[in-house]
């Protein structure tokens, strides 16, 4: 293992995030500010309990995995994008790195960074209700396991992506209505029977349920379920990561 | 003599079914600085590519100082430093970061003495704080340089080195080259002036159209394609060679105008002086006289031509 490798590309990617950390952390506790505001105080006040739960409390890990799943494919795509894009990446295909190291550098990078946003999205949420938090292990499991998971989504993202346009496409299009039908902001059991059943083949759903449940105690589906599905999404990113670099797709030629 | 480098029928395919390469095959001495040069597109940059590993080869294989650079690309790449053709450096980060940088990819442990020294070498230790994107052309090169020999390789690639470089920083380059070369390092370098081949190189290799056409040891490329020739232009007409200048192989052009003597500068007798001599006894006067040596600029012109 060519751990000075792995630490030179944490180390340069956590430097271009550092470069950047005023914007990087005033743009989180910003926007959950403004739903507090907007969703916690003018229109949660009109919502009854959820299981027992405040609605700006039930909202607060909903937000905070919003939060993770953008924040981990942006800066995950965005950090091996911009090497293909300016022609630095040279330099990595002709090191003697193995596919494994890339990985860990960059993806961790990535997800360090976005688990850094997500628990001061949660101070910030702590500011405006209280919380408890229920099970605070299995809650850090959940929101490392999602950063994990998606800095790798983001990273198969940043490969496959062959201009600005396509990078941004995949999280536009796909990864925020997602997030939004997921159950960020409401209980799948609020929806219609048919929409709930359609609601449980959005992947997010089972995250933010997991997520909620490690701060409630309750949740849409069964815990289990959901740690199932997150790491099924894992493997499955693993096994595309494997595959790009055994064939060289998009980064070979 | 076991070759640091040795390619043998290599081969590559673009995508676009474009044929890049065709079964190169060569071996690189130990120590020895080789000169690539080739028209534009003849494929030296992807053969460089595929050496490094940012290109994969269609067939054939490549050896670096022992190692399968597939099979064991780790040792392989660990030896070899490439300065690519392209200017393609971070804009934001500092000069000593970026060299840490490659240094810890490359995977060795911190050595700021070492990165020190390779700056400073470079007239780069000044400017070790700026961002790069802060610095002119030729000092971007200079970095990418530093990049490149900041993990201590042992065989170094130079793609066009001083493609771009004023005259002052291209001798620096030289003598950076050379001293690099003193101290173990091959290296390969691919350059279309040709006087820097000819002035640095110690064997040259010719490429066109994906295939290799000619290696050789550069003195005795010179020596061999160095012919001196000597044009006599004649006072009065000949209509053939007389017999008594027969023994000195001289050539008669079409209109009896001049007359043509070919020598090696490098033998031991040129032959000139009795040639002279020869000429004033047979009573042949010239006016004008003068001597051309084929540079290597036009061995290579020739070569290419010859084959398209
Ligand atoms: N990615 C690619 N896809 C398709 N064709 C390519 C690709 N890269 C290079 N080629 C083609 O392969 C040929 C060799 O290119 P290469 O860059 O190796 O030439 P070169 O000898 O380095 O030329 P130059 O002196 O201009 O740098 C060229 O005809 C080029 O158009
Ligand atoms: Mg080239």
């Amino acid at each position: 293992m060519n751990l000075h490798a792995v630490r030179a590309i944490y180390k340069f990617e956590m430097a271009r995030t550092f470069r950047t950390l005023l914007q990087s952390v005033v743009s989180p506790v910003l926007s959950t500010s403004l739903y507090f505001v907007v969703f916690g105080g003018a229109i949660g006040s009109r919502i009854a309990e959820i299981d027992g739960v405040t609605y700006g409390a039930f909202i607060v890990p909903g937000l905070i995995m919003l939060s993770l799943l953008t924040q981990s494919i942006s800066n995950a795509s965005f950090g091996i994008y911009f090497p293909k894009f300016i022609g630095t990446i040279y330099e990595l295909l002709s090191a003697p790195v193995s596919s494994l190291e890339i990985v860990i550098g960059y993806v961790g990078a990535a997800a360090t960074k976005s688990a850094m946003l997500g628990l001061i999205t949660l101070a910030t949420a702590a500011f405006f209700v209280p919380l408890h938090i229920e099970h605070p292990v299995w809650m850090l499991a959940f929101l490392f396991l999602t950063c994990i998971t998606f800095s790798l989504f983001g990273f198969i993202i940043g490969i496959w992506a062959r201009n600005f346009e396509q990078l941004q496409l995949i999280p536009l299009l796909i990864v925020t209505p997602l997030a939004f039908l997921g159950g960020s902001f409401y209980s799948i059991d609020m929806l219609p029977p048919l929409w709930r059943t359609i609601s449980l083949a959005n992947p997010v759903v089972y995250l933010v349920s997991g997520f909620r449940w490690s701060f409630f105690g309750t949740a849409d589906v069964g815990i289990q379920i959901s740690l199932a599905i997150t790491l099924l999404f894992l493997v499955a990113c693993l096994a595309i990561v494997t595959w790009i670099f055994r064939t060289g797709y998009r980064l070979k030629n | 003599m076991q070759p640091i480098v040795s390619i043998s029928d290599v081969s590559k395919t673009y995508a676009t079914g474009f044929e890049a390469l065709k079964h190169v095959t060569l071996d690189i001495h130990k120590g020895e600085i080789f000169a690539l040069l080739g028209p534009n597109g003849a494929g030296k940059t992807t053969l460089i590519s595929i050496i490094c590993g940012i290109v994969r080869a269609s067939t054939g294989r490549v050896i670096a100082d022992g190692h399968d650079i597939i099979g064991e690309y780790r040792q392989a790449r660990f030896k070899i430093g490439l300065v690519p053709q392209e200017l393609t450096t971070d804009a934001f980060e500092t000069v000593w970061a970026t060299v840490t940088h490659s240094r810890g990819l490359f995977g060795r442990s911190s050595n700021p003495a070492y990165i020190e020294k390779v700056l400073k070498d470079l007239s780069l230790w000044d400017k070790k704080d700026s961002k790069i994107m802060t610095l002119s052309g030729g000092m971007k090169r200079r970095v990418m340089i530093a990049k490149a020999l900041s993990h201590e390789p042992t065989i170094l690639f130079l793609d066009e080195p001083t493609a771009g470089v004023d005259v002052e920083l291209r001798r620096d380059m030289w003598n950076l080259v050379r001293s690099l070369r003193e101290s173990g390092v091959t290296i390969i370098l691919t350059t279309h002036y040709i006087d820097e081949a000819e002035e640095m190189a110690d064997r040259v290799g010719v490429i066109n159209k994906g295939e290799i056409i000619l290696v050789e040891e550069k003195k005795a490329l010179m020596r061999k394609l160095g012919k001196k020739e000597i044009t006599l232009e004649l006072a009065k007409a000949l209509d053939r060679i007389p017999d008594a200048l027969a023994h000195h192989k001289l050539d008669l052009s079409a209109d009896g105008h001049e007359l043509t003597y070919s020598y090696d500068t490098q033998g031991e007798r040129t032959g000139i002086t009795t040639l002279l001599h020869d000429l004033a006894e047979a009573g042949i006067r010239f006016r004008d006289l003068n001597t051309k040596q084929s540079s290597l600029e036009e061995i290579f012109v020739n070569l290419v031509r010859e084959r398209s």
